[in-house]
């Protein structure tokens, strides 16, 4: 068995009116448990239809995904998914959006107090616990994130997705959630599949980046190794020669190889 | 005109007080102040206008030979139907009240209906994208058509005026809350269906956990309509199908030449409907006090 989640030569087109336009070519792709994975590329390059593959939100076209060799078919809690503009249902409290998840998925598992006491473990791991009686439109951005988070990582996943998770931020809120993350991933060591546009955020945390060449079509352009330990401090890291170096070479395959022309 | 000015110069009177003594006075007393104010500005215009349109009123009607009762005819007349709206002096001679809680029932029975069929067919034609290619014109069209026309129809299939009362009643409200309910489920974001899917909440949990309440604010303005229509149904049918009720009450003042009774009973018409749309939209309000913003 090799690969935790496997992505094997999947390919994805959408039709529509009769037109076919392939978003994703042969994609191949083995992670490890307990990975850190970044995937980065310009706007519009299938970035978040590949994560929506892999939440099974979409269907392959072709190709075949597998999460502990059972393909992936259908979205499930397994595959928690940390959305862009949080998506917490806005007519129910933090703690509610978060017991939602956790009925659904330990209804039959824990008991009642059993429930309650993880929901609370998850919402103070992203320090919302404090919040627990708020809706969604009297805490901040950041703090609704946070929850997003929370809410994922209650389902207990096997993989946690993460679709531009800080991309709607301002750049403060932005290191601490990122902080935050690198926090939990060092006590869960949880494998984590992240989308951004953020060459930093995508070195500071993960341990290899997955650089999509534009689309249409695209494909997977080039796997960068980050060779740094863990726990990495963002200010340390700052001058840091290897970090340095792992942000000049996504730069140089964003800007120099597949420059987004469209976007200039 | 006199009254106006008065009133005038009473509110600026009590808005110079509130500014007068901001810091002195404590927080409640000026919230107790600014309340008084706000009723003052809501409940004193209404009531001069009403008195003035009495007043214009009386003297268009007070010449002998007037169509219509002026509002002392009406007092005098019709006086024991507004200020004892209770009594029940035997054989169907019975107060307003009753007539109005008689219509009201049936009304709560037609509503209730169109609104739990409304909001189940209108969450199916939502979601189902042929249900609604395949159903929204038909019901587009059946929706132009008036409550009483219904009402032969319905005499027909039930044989009795009862049931064909509140069938009026369920076919004038239902279409409102269907095509609300339609609209609200279908823009339901996509974000939600996803957190749903993840989850793998099956049909019903959707429907009651994600559906309902992200629909509710579409919802509640269909079920607003709805009353409202079914306020307006409810009168005209009972005058054609007859017995206990408010609709049939005009009828009944009209054959015996009580026009002081149907002045009276516009009024608590009025009142009631009034009453029937602030019911549903403060529910509306109540229930979808997380919704609305986001």
């Amino acid at each position: 068995m090799a690969g935790y989640l496997k992505i094997d030569h999947v390919d994805k087109s959408f039709e529509r009116n009769g037109v076919t336009s392939e978003v994703l070519k042969d994609i191949s792709l083995e992670i490890e448990q307990g990975e850190v994975i970044s995937i980065i590329g310009h706007s519009g390059c299938g970035k978040s239809t590949l994560l929506n593959l892999i939440a099974g939100l979409t269907e392959v076209t072709s190709g075949a995904i597998f999460l502990e060799d059972k393909t992936v078919s259908e979205p499930g809690p397994e595959r928690a998914v940390v959305f862009q503009n949080h998506s917490l249902l806005p007519w129910l409290t933090v703690y509610e959006n978060v017991n939602l998840a956790v009925g659904k998925v330990f209804g039959a598992k824990k008991s009642k107090a059993e429930r309650h006491e993880w929901i609370m473990h998850n919402l103070d791991l992203v320090q919302m616990g404090h919040a627990r009686d708020k809706r969604p439109a009297e805490i901040s951005g950041g703090m609704k994130q946070r929850v997003g988070i929370a809410r994922a990582l209650a389902m207990e996943p096997k993989i946690l997705l993460l679709d531009e998770p800080f991309g709607a931020l301002d750049a403060l809120t932005r290191a601490h959630l990122q902080d935050a993350v690198m926090e939990i991933h060092g006590r869960l060591n949880n494998t984590m599949i992240m989308i951004t546009h953020d060459v930093d955020e995508a070195v500071l945390l993960s341990d290899r980046i997955v650089m999509m060449t534009n689309g249409p079509a695209a494909r997977i352009g080039e796997v960068l190794e980050v060779p740094l330990g863990r726990p990495r401090q963002r200010l340390e890291l700052a001058g840091d020669r290897t970090y340095l170096k792992c942000r000049e070479a996504v730069l140089k395959f964003l800007y120099e190889r597949h420059r987004f022309v469209e976007a200039a | 005109m006199s009254a106006e000015a008065q009133f005038e110069t009473v509110v600026q009177a009590k808005k110079a007080k509130v500014f007068a003594f901001p810091a002195q006075s404590s927080t409640r007393r000026v919230d107790l102040r600014k309340v008084a104010a706000n009723v003052a500005r809501s409940v004193v215009p209404p009531l001069i206008v009403v008195l003035l349109v009495l007043l214009v009123w009386q003297i268009a009607c007070a010449t002998p030979g007037a169509s219509l009762p002026p509002p002392s005819l009406v007092w005098e007349q019709a006086g024991e139907l507004i200020w004892n709206p209770f009594f029940d002096y035997g054989n169907g001679d019975i107060g307003l009240a009753w007539r109005v809680l008689a219509s009201l029932q049936r009304v709560a029975i037609g509503f209730g209906f169109a609104a739990l069929v409304g909001v189940a067919v209108g969450a199916f034609i939502g979601q189902s994208v042929w249900a609604m290619r395949g159903l929204d014109p038909i019901f587009q069209i059946l929706r132009t058509v008036p409550p009483l026309a219904w009402l032969p129809l319905s005499l027909a299939a039930f044989r009795d005026s009862h049931p064909s009362a509140i069938f009026v009643i369920f076919i004038t409200a239902v279409w409102p809350v269907i095509i609300n309910t339609a609209v609200g489920v279908r823009n339901i974001p996509n974000d939600y269906r996803n957190v749903a899917a993840i989850l793998r909440l099956n049909p019903i949990e959707f429907f009651f956990k994600v559906m309902v309440p992200a629909a509710a604010p579409y919802i509640f303005t269909g079920l607003r309509i709805g009353i409202g229509l079914s306020w307006l149904a409810i009168v005209a049918a009972e005058m054609l199908t007859g017995g206990v009720g408010i609709g049939f009450f005009i009828w009944d003042a009209w054959n015996s030449s009580r026009l002081p009774d149907i002045i009276v009973a516009l009024v608590y018409i009025g009142v009631v409907g009034f009453m029937l749309d602030r019911l549903v939209a403060g529910f509306g309000a109540f229930i979808t006090r997380g919704t609305a913003a986001n």
